[in-house]
């Protein structure tokens, strides 16, 4: 059959579908070792839902994997277990800090990638090494003093350590993710505002900016994770319990003198402390993806 | 002279050699629309400068100095040389624990992260249907593991009574405390960390759709397999997306802290199995209050983060494959 070269349409048809078939399989089989590896990482999550929605005696009591009695008592419990201080103000401390955080890394980020990306200065490319390098500084060095400094002027137990720095463009990732945007941008969009007598500020507010949404968009986002999680600095410089935010709350859980072993509240607790962060990425999903797959090259 | 090409014409190119290349005037107006711009910039640059000023290089050069001496918070600085540094090294056990706990952590997470990203990418980018869906469920981990919410779901879940001892009893295996034993409390957390390999694995998923199908399909033409096809196309391409992945988690991981510090409920424990440096430098600032034993640690740290990532640079020019520079 193989030296008989005949190309019998028959034969080819078949051939062709076999192969068809063998593709399909093979996609069948990557879908199905994709699906099984995806439901081995989110078990936990998954376990942890299941557990906040039944009642606490039946957490550890190994009642099947769906629950029987379905309940939210659990997150009334968890909501209210420093009982007059509850979840609310967490959640409220949490989303201020955020909403602050997002302001000042939107401006002052953007001031300095306008800068960098479309100005011409002189010292601009030692100043950019700077910047990049400062991405690569671990916080210790910095945290110490920063510490004894803000506590010597009473900023502890204030958000204000939480949220000048942002003023100050301090995470320079966003400086570095908005030049690697605005470059991109066609020069002669602004020729044509100098043509019609705009100041350089007319033409970072009025051309540049907006043209920047997306990686604006996608600072925004990244800015209330990271806040939002960041659990380090919060620890350090909210003690009172009236200041605390989520992260800081959700600790206590640990603290056996707290006298709570509420695991369904604390299942229910941590479920609705990555809500935000969820709800969040799934608006964004899109544009989330995109920004860090060229956070580093272009 | 656009739309002549001096170069064929003898007469016009040696009128052109004459000339100065650039003919824009460098009049008053000219230096003074630069001076201009120039102050511009550093307007804009006016809040960053006053960061890098401020809250970088003032408690940098602060925390250098106060690494040389012994502060309590109350009271003053007082000078103590190199006292710090030489009793790190050798008289703290828990210190040179503590950077054995970041070694190991270190050395099992990145690779682990590296392969399990990269190795999801690949399938990912065979043109399965779904791929926005599989992404960003995959992505997911990324954004919620560092969190102290999820660090208190490890802790249940490798727990006494936890779902993976559940899971191990229904085929018949007595499970343990995972969490509370000095051997398995560390490979629990780099397991946290191995999970949110969705950050990576975007990265090179990006750069995986950036090489051409034509290079695949000439391969196959020439009669590569699949495992040839990767090994002598897809893998020499992306090594500059596997060099940045890799300074990305280096740096990362040897900062780590929330994970460890929830699971051991702040103390590094059990006997400071998951002590990492991190950690260890959070205590004997905060809860000793020994600032300036903590600034010697936080130069040490830098000055290790600083050496690993130049060592990886100066491999790179042995491993990373640039195109066409």
């Amino acid at each position: 059959m193989a030296t008989a070269k005949t190309y019998d349409p028959e034969l080819l048809k078949a051939e062709r579908q076999r192969r068809a078939n063998m593709r399909r399989l093979k996609g069948l089989g990557l879908h199905a070792i994709l699906i099984s590896l995806l439901f081995v990482m989110l078990y936990p999550v998954i376990w942890m839902v299941f557990s906040a929605l039944r009642p606490e005696a039946e957490i550890f009591g190994g009642m099947g994997f769906i629950p029987t009695n379905w309940t939210l008592e659990n997150f009334v419990r968890g909501w209210n277990l420093y009982g007059d201080l509850t979840f609310t103000r967490f959640y409220i401390n949490s989303f201020i800090i955020c909403a602050f955080a997002i302001v000042g890394n939107l401006l002052a980020c953007s001031m300095a990638a306008y800068a960098f990306a479309r100005l011409e200065f002189r010292g601009k490319w030692v100043l950019f090494a700077i910047m990049l390098g400062t991405m690569m500084l671990p916080i210790h060095v910095q945290l110490i003093p920063q510490y004894i400094f803000f506590l010597n002027i009473g900023w502890v137990n204030t958000i204000l350590p939480l949220v000048v720095p942002k003023f100050l463009a301090h995470d320079a990732f966003f400086i570095f993710l908005m030049v690697q945007f605005m470059r991109s941008l066609p020069a002669e969009l602004e020729q044509a505002a100098v043509v019609d007598g705009a100041s350089y500020w007319q033409r970072y507010w009025r051309i540049i900016l907006p043209l920047s949404m997306p990686a604006l968009a996608t600072t925004a986002v990244f800015t209330f994770i990271n806040t939002y999680n960041d659990f380090f600095s919060q620890l350090i410089y909210l003690t009172d319990t009236n200041r605390m935010t989520v992260p800081v709350a959700l600790r206590l859980f640990l603290d056996p003198t707290s006298g709570s072993s509420s695991f369904g509240g604390l299942f229910a607790m941590v479920l609705v402390s990555i809500g935000p962060v969820l709800g969040f990425f799934l608006a964004s999903q899109r544009l989330l993806t995109k920004g860090i797959a060229t956070q580093g090259f272009k | 002279m656009s739309t002549i090409d001096s170069s064929n014409n003898p007469v016009l190119s040696a009128a052109e050699a004459g000339r100065p290349l650039r003919q824009i005037p460098e009049n008053r107006s000219g230096s003074a629309l630069k001076k201009a711009e120039n102050r511009a910039a550093y307007l804009f640059l006016l809040p960053w400068l006053c960061g890098i000023v401020l809250i970088t290089t003032l408690p940098m050069l602060a925390s250098l100095y106060l690494s040389f001496t012994n502060y309590a918070v109350i009271g003053l600085p007082s000078w103590v040389g190199f006292d710090n540094y030489v009793r790190l090294f050798t008289g703290d056990r828990r210190f040179v624990a503590s950077i054995w706990v970041t070694l190991k952590f270190v050395g099992f997470s990145v690779p682990l992260i590296l392969i399990f990203s990269l190795c999801v990418a690949v399938a990912l980018n065979r043109g399965l249907r779904g791929l926005a869906i599989y992404r960003s469920l995959f992505y997911v981990p990324s954004l919620i593991g560092a969190s102290v919410g999820i660090g208190l779901l490890w802790k249940e879940v490798f727990g006494e009574r936890g779902v993976v001892n559940y899971l191990l009893s229904l085929v018949g295996i007595a499970g343990r405390g995972w969490i509370n034993n000095p051997t398995f409390a560390l490979p629990s957390v780099i397991t946290l960390n191995v999970w949110t390999f969705g950050a990576s694995m975007v990265i090179f998923l990006a750069a995986l759709r950036q090489i051409p199908d034509s290079y695949y399909e000439a391969a196959s033409i020439d009669g590569a397999n699949a495992l040839q096809r990767f090994r002598r196309i897809t893998l020499p391409l992306i090594t500059p997306v596997i060099f940045f992945n890799t300074v990305l988690l280096l740096i990362g991981s040897f900062q780590s802290f929330t994970q460890a510090f929830v699971v051991s409920n702040g103390r590094g424990g059990p006997i400071d199995s998951t002590l990492l440096y991190s950690l260890y430098l959070y205590q004997q600032a905060f809860q000793q209050l020994q600032m300036g034993y903590a600034s010697a640690m936080a130069w040490i740290l830098l000055i290790a983060i600083g050496l690993a990532t130049a060592v990886l640079f100066w491999s790179s020019r042995y491993w990373v494959f640039y195109g066409d520079r």
